[in-house]
């Protein structure tokens, strides 16, 4: 074992205190050590966007971090985002319905790149909506049922739904 | 709720560990970080991450130390001063493309930052971090290139300041020295209702560009080129100035065919080749791109499209 650091940080609304080794990137911390196994490693080199968390309500790829770097900070993972364990977030309830997903595989990367994109942007066209997804790779849909998807979840967002999260309705 | 997590889950082994064994480092100020380089033995800067981490993650870099610079004071920052805007080396990409003073003055550098990645890595990269990279590529290495933009770099001896031209000493090396870095840079502003583009040609979007083109003009009323800067990135072993194009079309009214030929020199711009293109297929993406560069800029300028020439 190298060099180790106490890291201290919230994650979905807890708080959590770690001992993590300085090389650790942010990703493994995440998945290994926390075991929140939402968050994807695909690429591990800052390409495919399955491992995008939110690191102080921004987006970022966790594979691009250090651990160590994420101490008294907030992160939000795809497991902070659905309201309640049997009630799905009004984002995740319109890539559910709208077939947004096939293997699931980059869902938590893109889940979270959109949380932070709707926040921004609330009525986006279907263009904005691409170029958003493009920095999330999706070997499976083609992207069409993501790009129905993310406008209904807006559509959903702009007439009112519950957005608040988990993290939020603690 | 506080929750205590155990180390070293038996999965969490070396097998697994991406980036080599390092020391960390986490200055608070510039000065505790020159103190730091002066001192180590290969040692990295780490800025927004999203260079340095892949080469760690993929062990293309072995350092001993990794020197953080992201709880550095005084680095993140954008001021605007005297017709110049200076941005603090640890600006986030994303704070420039959501800066009002960016979009109403520098706009180009908007423009440029819409294809620099994605918005996950602009929200970490940092301008400072991209620029001593200097990969050739680079958007906002060109448009220092094009702006003539000055460099402020703090070593032990106090800070210094060079022309942005004088920065890259070869392919992807900055002229630093091993105990300096860079703190700061500043863009000098372009008159009012200047006309810009940045256009690049990439496989996808968000990646480096296999060639692009940067342009700013200053035009007077009659519609004549009284100034202009144009760019190529993706070339050589740095971006560089098409001098002759430059020359070539200030002082005139351009017409479409005009820009047609005058983007013809940038064919002769010295080109690399490699698994993205052959170099004759970068010099000819050179001169469309520079003449969409400039078709687009001039538009902007005097706010109607060129009388069209031949069609393209």
């Amino acid at each position: 074992m190298g060099e180790t650091r106490k890291i201290a940080l919230s994650v979905n609304g807890k708080r959590y205190e770690a001992e993590v080794e300085v090389r650790w990137t942010l990703a493994d911390f995440v998945r290994h050590t926390l075991g929140l196994t939402g968050t994807h490693l695909g690429c591990e080199h800052g390409v495919c966007g399955a491992c995008t968390i939110l690191f102080d309500g921004r987006s970022a790829r966790s594979c691009l971090m250090l651990a160590v770097q994420a101490d008294g900070h907030d992160l939000l993972t795809v497991e902070g985002i659905a309201p309640s364990p049997d009630k799905l977030h009004p984002l995740q309830q319109a890539f559910h319905e709208n077939h947004g997903l096939q293997c699931g595989f980059c869902t938590p990367g893109i889940l979270t790149t959109l949380i932070e994109f709707l926040h921004d942007n609330p009525d986006p066209t279907e263009q904005e909506v691409r170029v958003a997804l493009s920095g999330n790779l999706c070997r499976c849909t083609g992207y069409q049922n993501i790009v129905i998807a993310t406008l209904d979840a807006a559509k959903r967002l702009r007439a009112g739904a519950d957005w608040r999260m988990a993290a939020e309705t603690k | 709720m506080l929750l205590y997590v155990k180390q070293s889950r038996p999965t969490h082994d070396d097998a697994e560990m991406k980036p080599p064994p390092f020391r960390y480092h986490d200055p608070k100020t510039v000065d505790e970080a020159i103190g730091l380089l002066g001192s180590l033995e290969n040692a990295k800067l780490l800025a927004g991450g999203q260079s340095l981490m892949p080469m760690l993650n993929m062990r293309f870099v072995l350092p001993d130390h990794v020197i953080d610079l992201n709880r550095v004071d005084g680095l993140p920052y954008i001021r605007e001063q005297g017709g110049w805007l200076e941005i603090g080396a640890m600006t986030r990409q994303r704070d420039l493309e959501f800066s009002d003073a960016v979009r109403a003055r520098w706009p180009i550098m908007h423009e440029a930052l819409l294809q620099v990645g994605h918005r996950q890595t602009r929200n970490r990269g940092t301008i400072g971090g991209s620029l001593c990279h200097l990969d050739p590529a680079a958007e906002l290495v060109s448009l220092a290139i094009g702006h003539d933009a000055i460099v402020t770099v703090a070593g032990p001896n106090g800070k210094r300041e060079l022309p942005f031209l004088d920065f890259p000493a070869g392919y992807m090396m900055p002229s630093l020295e091993p105990n300096e870095l860079l703190v700061a840079i500043r863009f000098p502003q372009w008159a009012p209702g200047h006309g810009y583009a940045f256009v690049e040609f990439a496989r996808r979007h968000g990646d480096f560009a296999i060639t692009s083109a940067a342009a700013l003009l200053e035009g007077d009323p009659s519609g004549k080129i009284t100034r202009a800067s144009v760019t190529i990135g993706g070339m050589g072993t740095t971006p560089s100035r098409a001098r002759e194009l430059e020359q070539a079309i200030v002082g005139q009214m351009p017409t479409a065919q005009l820009l047609r030929d005058a983007c013809e020199s940038c064919r002769k711009l010295e080109a690399i080749d490699d698994i993205h293109a052959p170099a004759s297929y970068r010099q000819h993406l050179a001169a469309v791109l520079s003449r969409r560069a400039l078709e687009k800029a001039y538009a902007r300028l005097t706010g109607h499209e060129l009388a069209a020439g031949r069609p393209h």
